[in-house]
């Protein structure tokens, strides 16, 4: 039963997919003027030219040019995708690691002690609500270097979701497991690695997956404001080249990794999620 | 007999009132003891503080005053010398069956290599019946395989003495039944010391050596402690049949139906709490109550019945 939805469900994405296609091409063939109009005035509103937006077939095969060499290098300005893949997802990758390693252990200690949580819930609500962008003066100010900067202002906006969610799994583990680990006298260690982190996981896999989400879409802006590598840049570079076809491809490219990124996560929450 | 191997003295337990409302007294002045291997059964309503008082010889709460000795030291927190098995099972639920007795016994013997602590995994799973299910998650097992597994876990630490809190209020009645039989069969080998938590009182009659009745809280009290004569190789199949059963069945019945509230209203001029009377209700009544005279009747009846429809 299940597949057969699943399989009408894809050939109803399908058919969503071709029509737009369709309409995308139609909308931007080039529409000939009407015959006897003076062909200096045509040439002045574009000539044969519709809008100027690039039709499905250009994108199509800007999408091959730029896959079947994803590595080249041709000098700053000039770098295949994989490469500006690559800088984004090392910055995500730092800025996300480093943000983990502070908001797991910080949230533990927030879920365990009502002290502490009522101590730092201040700054944590003031600090939450910042777009992770307006650091970025401070960040370039104080680190003097607009790569470490991009990795910091990942790190500031992916920090938030997964410490309130560790300290929320935390808080949240069952009274009864508590009580359990209580009179079996496991120490503390024990208890925290072996009774409240599986207890939590799913929630703090949740935060990771959200902290992850915001990452990615923060890197693009952040890259633009810098520049120099990336995916962000390579945006904003193509937009200076106008190359449309170029920024509709990189478009696409953001939206895939995301998913992709989204799907990996959604995967190790699974693995971690427990059925009561 | 060990006697007086656990000692419960001058128990009570207060709430602080919420906002300004007088701190409410839900039980005081507790006195009973435990011997060792006995099995206590506690019976009261909803809110007269059994619970509270399991977890206070769990280590899990703390008495207002009063103290709980244990084998000559006084309980202060919780140990592995007593075992709890939790009344919503409290399995973790990312473990497997095998994996949540083996926790205990890890905590228990955490210096033992792998091969013993599988044996005792294995010789508790065996005892409770769940080899061939002990690779499954809580989840894929039914309520009362969970109870089992808690069962087995708290027997796995081999504690000096259980506190069961109403283990199989949750199981339908054949599976408790099943289980209880599995657990009087378990005590009766292992001469497990037991204080347990029950709302049932034909579990009560077939567990237990003693069954402590308490008035309904607030200010509850143990009102009296009615000693189990019926023989100690009790099974749930004949017990019924015992004539002294229904003695005590009705007994403790009655209690609950009315004494429970009757007690803490106005309790008896000569009780003292510092030693509940013991009460022996399955000796206290002459022999039959049906009269002899009415049983030979109806053998009779019988064949001239028969007789009319021929």
């Amino acid at each position: 039963m299940r597949s057969v939805l699943n399989l009408r469900a894809a050939i109803l994405s399908l058919l969503i997919f071709v029509l737009f296609v369709a309409i995308w091409h139609a909308a931007t063939l080039p529409v000939e003027k009407a015959a006897g109009a003076d062909p200096e005035y045509a040439k002045l509103l574009g000539g044969g030219k519709s809008s100027g937006l690039p039709t499905p077939a250009m994108i199509g095969r800007t999408i091959w040019t730029n896959l079947a060499d994803p590595f080249y290098d041709r000098g700053p300005n000039d770098k295949g995708i994989g490469i500006q893949l690559a800088f984004s997802m090392a910055r995500v990758g730092l800025g996300f690691l480093c943000a983990a390693l502070v908001a797991i252990p910080l949230g533990f200690l927030i879920g365990m002690s009502p002290l502490i949580y009522r101590a730092l819930n201040p700054f944590i609500q003031v600090l939450k609500p910042i777009s992770p962008l307006a650091w970025m003066p401070l960040a370039l100010y104080t680190i003097k270097d607009a790569a470490i900067s991009s990795v910091f202002v990942i790190f500031i906006c992916s920090v938030w979701p997964m410490l309130i969610n560790t300290a929320y799994g935390v808080a949240s583990v069952k009274r009864d497991w508590l009580n359990v680990a209580k009179t079996l006298e496991v120490g503390a260690l024990r208890k925290a690695f072996r009774v409240i982190l599986p207890a939590a996981a799913p929630t703090i896999l949740t935060g990771m997956r959200i902290s992850m989400g915001i990452a990615w879409l923060v890197i693009v802006a952040a890259e633009m404001l810098v520049g120099g590598t990336g995916i962000g840049y390579f945006v904003w570079n193509e937009w200076n080249n106008l190359s449309l076809t170029n920024v509709i491809f990189a478009i696409l490219t953001i939206g895939i990794v995301g998913m992709l990124l989204d799907l990996v996560f959604g995967w190790l929450t699974r693995l971690v999620t427990y059925q009561e | 007999m060990h006697k007086d191997f656990l000692k419960v003295e001058g128990l009570s337990k207060v709430f602080p009132g919420a906002r300004g409302d007088a701190p409410l007294t839900v039980f005081s002045d507790i006195n009973f003891t435990i011997d060792k291997g006995e099995f206590v059964c506690i019976i009261g309503h909803s809110g007269c503080g059994k619970s509270t008082i399991l977890n206070i010889l769990a280590g899990l709460d703390e008495a207002t005053s009063g103290l709980v000795i244990m084998d000559q030291r006084e309980v202060s927190g919780p140990s592995l010398d007593r075992g709890v098995v939790f009344q919503g099972h409290a399995l973790m639920p990312w473990l497997s069956a095998k994996k949540n007795v083996e926790f205990a016994v890890r905590s228990r013997l955490p210096k033992a290599n792998g091969v013993t602590v599988e044996a005792i995994c294995r010789r508790y799973l065996d005892l409770v019946g769940l080899i061939g299910a002990e690779h499954k998650k809580p989840s894929e097992l039914s309520g009362g395989m969970k109870q089992r597994v808690g069962i087995a876990r708290a027997f796995a630490i081999e504690p000096k003495m259980l506190l069961l809190d109403e283990p199989f209020g949750a199981l339908d009645a054949l599976t408790r039944g099943v289980i209880q039989d599995e657990l009087l069969n378990i005590c009766a080998q292992t001469h497990q010391t037991v204080f347990m938590i029950t709302h049932d009182v034909d579990e009560a009659i077939l567990l237990a050596d003693k069954i402590m009745l308490m008035s309904n809280g607030p200010q509850a009290r143990i009102a009296e402690i009615v000693v189990n004569t019926l023989p100690r190789d009790r099974s749930r199949h004949t017990i019924h049949k015992d004539p002294q059963y229904y003695l005590i069945r009705n007994h403790l019945v009655d209690f609950l139906v009315s004494r429970s509230r009757e007690f803490t209203e106005c309790p008896p001029a000569d009780y003292d709490p510092k030693r509940p009377p013991s009460v022996t209700p399955g000796l206290a009544a002459p022999e039959p109550v049906i009269p002899e005279s009415l049983l030979t009747s109806r053998a009779i009846a019988k064949p001239v019945l028969v007789n009319i429809r021929k």
